[in-house]
C-alpha cells in the first residue's frame, strides 16, 4: 500500500498571518524617522549646524507623536496598553521596544523643547545625547520584532532586515531634514540620504538573493513585490536628486526629500505585506523545513 | 529540562499523547472542548475538504480533527482506493513556546503543570504571539481583540480532572497524563505498529532535542507531518534571537557611522 504524495493539508496555510493592520508598517516608518532624526540632530548640533539640528529635532518629536497613537490603535484592547510595561522581557523585542520608547520619547521631546525655548540648556543637551544613543535602537528593533516570528519571509531575513530598516530610517530622516532646512545648511542631510538609500537598496538586494527560493517569492512578485519596486524607484531617484539639483535648488531638495520618504514608507509596507503573503503560503513553511529534515537523514519527522 | 520561565515549584509535567492511528474522526473532542470551555462558534463554512469543515485550529477552535483522504493502490487486490488519515490537532504546549517568549505583557505564562496558558485579564491584544507560533495555533478573536487557544483545561486540571477532549475521546486516541509516562507508552505503541508493518508510523514532538524542545502535546502520525498540515521541523523563533540582536547592533552602529560621516563637514 503506497499512498500518493500530497503536500500540505488541502493547501491551507501552516501559520497564522499577523493580525496587525497598516498602523504597524506606518509606525515602522514614523519610529524610523524619530530614531534616525535624533541621532542626526545630535551630530549636527555637535558640529554647530544649528539649523539642521533644529529641524531634525522637530522631525524626531513629530515621529514620536505619531508613533504613540499608531501603536495604541493597533492593540486588540487599546485600554490595556499600559500592560506593555507590566514586565520587561528580553525574549520579546516588543517588550524591549516598549521600554526603549518609554525612555526615548521624553528625551526627544525634552531636547526639542529646550532647543526651541532656550530653557534648561544643560538638561536639553543630556536629553539630546540620550536621544542620539537610543535613536538607533528605536530605528532597528522593529526589524528584530518582525524577524522574531515564524514567518519565513521575515524570520529567514533576520540578517538583512535590520540594515534594511536602518537604511530606510536614515533615508527618511534625511529626506525630512532636507525639506525642513535651507539648502545651504542641509549638506549633511543630503550625504546621509545618499548613504541611507544605498543601504536600503543594498540590504534589499542582499536579502532577495540569500533567501531560499520558496521564501523570497513575495519580495519579488505580487503586491509586496510591486511595492518593493516602487520603493526602489523612489529611494534611488530621491537620493540622486538630493546630491545633484538638491544641492542648489530648494524645490529640487524638497522633491528629493519627499521621494526619499515615499521610498522608505513603501519599503516598510512591502516588507509587511511580504510577511502576510509568506504566512499564507504553506510551501514557504514546509519546503525549507522538509529539506532540512531530509538533509539530516534522521527518521522521526 | 526546566524552562527558565517555569513555575517556582517544579511539578510533574502533564500533557497529551494523541495517537492518530486509532482516531476514528468522530470529533467528540472538538465538541467537548467547545462545550467545556464555552468557545464561540467559528462560522459554518462548507470547505469541501473531506469531512473537515473546521479547517484548522483558531481562536475559536482548540481541537481540530483533520481528515486526509489519500489515494492508494492495493496491488494484492489489484484495486485502487483511498485510505483515511484522521488526526486531532491541538496546541503543542511547547517546551520552548514562542508565543510565551514573545508576549510583551506576560499574559502568556507557564502553569504549575508545565502547560502554556493565556491570562485573559492581562492580554492587551498586541498580536505578537500569532505569527510567532510555528504551528499557527494561537489567534486573535476578532470580536474581543484578545488571543485564545487551548489551555489544556487548566481549570479541570486544578480540580484533578482530565481535559474535556481526552475525557470524551471514545477510542483513547487522545491520552492525558504525566508526559514521561505518555512518552514511554508512545514508544511502545510505535514499536508495535512498526512490527505490524506500518513503516510510516512516527512520533511527532516526542523528541526533546527538536526545535521547540519537544511538545507537551505530542502525536503518533501515520505519514509525514506536513500531510496533516503540521510543520516538519518547527523551530522556536527565539532560538535565533541572539543572532538577530547582533545583526541589529551592527545596523545601529552603521547608522551612527553614517550620521557621523554625513556630519563630518559642518554644511
Ligand atoms: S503550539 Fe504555538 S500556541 Fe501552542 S505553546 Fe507552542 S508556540 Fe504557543
Amino acid at each position: 500500500m503506497r499512498p500518493t504524495k500530497v503536500t500540505g493539508y488541502y493547501g491551507r496555510p501552516v501559520l497564522k498571518a499577523p493580525v496587525w493592520k497598516s498602523a504597524i508598517p506606518l509606525y515602522f516608518f514614523t519610529g524610523g524617522v524619530a530614531g534616525a532624526s535624533s541621532t542626526l540632530a545630535f551630530a549636527a548640533g555637535l558640529r554647530g549646524n544649528r539649523r539642521l539640528a533644529r529641524s531634525a529635532m522637530l522631525a524626531s518629536v513629530a515621529g514620536v507623536a505619531a508613533s504613540g497613537p499608531l501603536l495604541v490603535i493597533d492593540l486588540g484592547k487599546p485600554s490595556r496598553f499600559l500592560n506593555m510595561l507590566r514586565v520587561a522581557k528580553p525574549t520579546s523585542p516588543m517588550s524591549v521596544g516598549s521600554w526603549v520608547l518609554t525612555a526615548f520619547a521624553p528625551a526627544s521631546m525634552a531636547a526639542a523643547a529646550s532647543d526651541v525655548t532656550g530653557r534648561l540648556p544643560r538638561l536639553g543637551r543630556v536629553a539630546a545625547g540620550a536621544g542620539a544613543v537610543l535613536g538607533p535602537v528605536v530605528a532597528t528593533y522593529t526589524a528584530v520584532l518582525v524577524a522574531n516570528t515564524a514567518i519565513p519571509a521575515w524570520h529567514d531575513a533576520h540578517r538583512e532586515l535590520p540594515f534594511l530598516f536602518v537604511g530606510s530610517a536614515a533615508a527618511s530622516a534625511a529626506g525630512i531634514a532636507m525639506i525642513a532646512t535651507p539648502v545651504a545648511d542641509a549638506g549633511p542631510a543630503r550625504r546621509l540620504a545618499m548613504m541611507g538609500a544605498a543601504l536600503e537598496l543594498g540590504a534589499f538586494r542582499a536579502m532577495e538573493s540569500r533567501l531560499d527560493e520558496a521564501v523570497a517569492g513575495p519580495y519579488m512578485h505580487g503586491r509586496a513585490g510591486r511595492l518593493a519596486k516602487a520603493a526602489e524607484a523612489c529611494s534611488a531617484t530621491g537620493a540622486v536628486l538630493a546630491v545633484t539639483a538638491g544641492r542648489r535648488r530648494r524645490r529640487a531638495a524638497v522633491t528629493a526629500g519627499a521621494l526619499l520618504c515615499a521610498g522608505s514608507l513603501l519599503t516598510r509596507f512591502s516588507v509587511f505585506r511580504a510577511g502576510i503573503e509568506s504566512a499564507a503560503d504553506p510551501a514557504a513553511t514546509i519546503d525549507p523545513q522538509r529539506r532540512r529534515v531530509d538533509g539530516r537523514g534522521t527518521v522521526g519527522a | 529540562m526546566r524552562h527558565p520561565a517555569g513555575p517556582a515549584t517544579p511539578m510533574t509535567r502533564m500533557g497529551f499523547f494523541t495517537d492518530t492511528s486509532i482516531c476514528i474522526g468522530c470529533k467528540a473532542c472538538e465538541v467537548a472542548c467547545k462545550e467545556w470551555n464555552d468557545v464561540p462558534d467559528d462560522g459554518f463554512d462548507f470547505l469541501a475538504t473531506s469531512y473537515d469543515n473546521t479547517g484548522g485550529l483558531s481562536a475559536d477552535t482548540w481541537r481540530h480533527v483533520a481528515f486526509v483522504e489519500q489515494p492508494v493502490s492495493v496491488p494484492a487486490l489489484g484495486e485502487n482506493g483511498i485510505r483515511w488519515l484522521m488526526s486531532s490537532d491541538v496546541c503543542k504546549h511547547c517546551t520552548h513556546a514562542a508565543c510565551l517568549e514573545v508576549c510583551p505583557t506576560g499574559a502568556l505564562f507557564r502553569t504549575e503543570f508545565d502547560t502554556v496558558v493565556v491570562q485573559q485579564d492581562i492580554c492587551n491584544g498586541c498580536g505578537y504571539c500569532v505569527p510567532a507560533c510555528p504551528f499557527g495555533v494561537i489567534d486573535e478573536r476578532e470580536s474581543d481583540g484578545r488571543v485564545w487557544k487551548c489551555t489544556l483545561c487548566y481549570d479541570r486540571l486544578k480540580s484533578d480532572l482530565e481535559p474535556a477532549c481526552a475525557k470524551a475521546c471514545p477510542t483513547k486516541s487522545i491520552q492525558f497524563g504525566p508526559l514521561d509516562e505518555l512518552r514511554a507508552r508512545a514508544a511502545g505503541r510505535l514499536g508495535a505498529l512498526r512490527e505490524a508493518g506500518v513503516a510510516d508510523a512516527r512520533l511527532y514532538g516526542a523528541d526533546e532535542t527538536d526545535g521547540v524542545g519537544g511538545f507537551g502535546a505530542f502525536f503518533l502520525l501515520l505519514d509525514k507531518p506536513e500531510v496533516y498540515g503540521l510543520p516538519p521541523d518547527p523551530v522556536v523563533t527565539t532560538r535565533d534571537l541572539p543572532r538577530m540582536w547582533r545583526a541589529a547592533a551592527g545596523a545601529a552602529l552603521a547608522l551612527v557611522g553614517a550620521v557621523a560621516a554625513a556630519c563630518a563637514r559642518q554644511r
